[in-house]
């Protein structure tokens, strides 16, 4: 046991979780991330071949809605969530792909 | 170019489904509101709202796929396919990976090549992302997420395709299977059918996979062609050179007919899909399989047959007229109201047909009614028209739909059959030009085809050609006598 994760690997974790770490809390967070991965391994040790695998936590399938529009125009209500807004859209700093 | 090289393609189409509202939410799906106006806490990701599913969006996605001869999970669940961009207010956009409803299917495609399979590897539901619009003036990005949560099918090919006749063969035969469900309405230039395609090359003869590359960014079959070309080019000098192809996403320039690579390497694609568990399993059963089954439309292949066999069309024409829902629909209301199919038919597939690539338009842009095209046949069948004032009107019904009987009343188009007024015109003609019914009496029988060109020209084309012909023989007959 006793996981190790490389200082690559968790700046490759932050980068895909846009975070940026200070030095302490990278060590903070690695330290964590290697006990989960260590307590997973302690569950691999299960037997689970002959398990289903669980996709949901509830015994529970096919909740639908039926196609009928139940919204109307909440814009004003909506656009209170965006931090700046113009035009009635969702002001953003400027992103090109 | 020494080695000859074979082109490998694989699509990756996403089609936007015609439900009245989103996969998760009752906001309308309805285009071009007021920004922000079709959204709530669900499609704009707020924390704690509950996304729940659309059953109209499973059913057209079985339809679908059963059209397209897959098997269906019959098990199947949504994951979270994780990215940060503004357009994805969650920065997860809820998709399927694991278990798509839909699997191993395939479409037969005919090109000048012959006819062919093509493999469908998966299709699966997800939703939209919003649009973002570029304020030059702020230097900002505004986000309308309208589109947000619009349910989305992506229908995944094998690389089975080896041209860009291929690729657009398979992309109408979908487009056409998805129409005639009633699933989407496929416009691509609109958006609601996107293509992105997958290209390598390969040295003839060679099994192995050369590395693809992405193509997105493709909203015509003008620019897919051009965008397959481009990039089959591309490769191949990259080859030619010694060089190393890299796996990436391009975005193609249709106007600058070139590509450029999309994402950086520090914005790996490594989007750590996981079940998402707002959403439950979906159990799919024998029934409800068998319900969507029953419950197909005749598709374009049976139609096709139904119209050799009971109008006793050539295989030709119905594959024209079948070749489009909306066209199909127009030619068997038609039928319907006139009961002349082979009239229908022959008006559809020479002047419609030859308006619409005048107009550069698509069969699926014809916005006369039925009723018009019919009275237009009805007019020509008792002669109250002759055929050439008939194609005049039919252009007219073509650009503004216009009712013929009321056009041709207004417009004055009646066939003037009235002998008396005729044998006047034709006296007058035959003054004007003496030496036609001279030329008439020496034996020449051309004299008699000019005199009847001239009466037509002074009718304005309104006289019935043959009572015209009729008369004018008559009357130099006549003369010749005395």
């Amino acid at each position: 046991m006793a996981n190790t994760i490389s200082s690559e690997t968790m700046d490759y974790v932050g980068i895909l979780a846009k975070l940026e770490l200070s030095l302490e809390e990278k060590e903070a967070a690695r330290k964590d991330m290697e006990r989960m991965l260590d307590y997973i391994d302690q569950l691999n040790e299960l037997d689970t071949s002959q398990t289903e695998p669980l996709s949901h936590v509830f015994p529970v399938n096919n909740v639908f809605r039926e196609d009928v529009v139940t919204n109307g125009d909440e814009r004003e209500k909506i656009l209170k969530n965006a931090p700046e807004q113009k035009d009635g859209a969702f002001k953003v700093p400027k992103t090109v792909e | 170019m020494s080695k000859q090289y074979e082109t490998v393609i694989g699509l990756e189409v996403h089609v936007e489904l015609a439900t009245k509202t989103k996969i998760f939410c009752g906001c309308s799906t309805e285009f071009g509101g007021a920004p922000n106006s079709h959204t709530c806490p669900v499609c704009t990701g707020m924390p704690g709202a509950l996304p729940v599913l659309n059953r109209q969006v499973v059913e057209y996605a079985l339809a679908v796929g059963l059209a397209a001869n897959c098997s269906i999970n019959q098990y199947c669940k949504f994951d979270r396919k994780n990215y940060f961009y503004p357009d994805n207010p969650q920065n997860y956009q809820i998709s399927q990976l694991y278990l798509p409803i839909c699997h191993d299917g395939w479409v037969e495609i005919e090109t000048k090549a012959g006819k062919k399979r093509v493999g469908i590897h998966e299709i699966h539901m997800e939703e939209d992302a919003g649009k973002l619009i570029h304020d030059e003036w702020e230097d900002c990005s505004l986000v309308d997420y309208n589109r947000s949560g619009v349910p989305l099918i992506e229908i995944v090919s094998e690389p089975d395709m080896r041209s860009g006749d291929e690729v657009i063969a398979y992309l109408e035969k979908l487009r056409m299977i998805i129409q005639y469900l009633g699933a989407s309405d496929c416009k691509l230039q609109e958006g609601s059918m996107r293509a992105d395609v997958n290209l390598s090359v390969r040295e003839a003869g060679t099994r192995e996979l050369g590395t693809r590359t992405e193509m997105k960014n493709l909203n015509s079959f003008k620019a897919i062609a051009r965008a397959i070309e481009g990039e089959r080019n591309r490769q191949i000098e990259l080859l030619e050179d010694g060089k190393e192809i890299i796996q990436e996403t391009r975005r193609w320039d249709d106007n600058k007919e070139s590509s450029y690579a999309m994402r950086s390497k520090e914005d790996a694609q490594d989007y750590r899909y996981f079940p998402d568990p707002d959403l439950t399993p979906i159990i799919i059963s024998d029934e409800w399989i068998a319900r969507i089954k029953a419950q197909q439309p005749e598709l374009q292949t049976e139609k096709m047959e139904r119209y050799q066999r009971e109008y006793q069309l050539p295989e030709y024409d119905a594959g024209i007229l079948t070749a489009s829902k909306h066209l199909a629909d127009l030619f068997e209301e038609t039928v319907k109201l006139c009961g002349k199919p082979k009239e229908v038919s022959n008006w559809l597939m020479t002047d419609a047909m030859r308006l619409l690539k005048e107009h550069e338009q698509e069969p699926q842009e014809l916005s006369f009614s039925p009723g018009n095209l019919a009275k237009l046949i009805g007019l020509l069948e008792e002669n109250v028209i002759n055929r050439t004032v008939a194609r005049s009107v039919f252009e007219m019904i073509f650009a503004e739909n216009v009712d013929p009987e009321q056009y041709v009343e207004e417009k004055g188009l009646k066939v003037v059959s009235d002998e008396g007024a005729l044998r006047k015109v034709i006296q007058e003609i035959l003054e004007k030009n003496p030496q036609s019914a001279a030329d008439y009496k020496a034996g020449k029988q051309k004299a008699m085809g000019f005199v009847v060109g001239q009466t037509m020209r002074a009718m304005k084309g309104k006289a019935d050609p043959a009572v015209v012909n009729q008369l004018v023989k008559e009357i130099l007959e006549e003369l010749i006598v005395n």
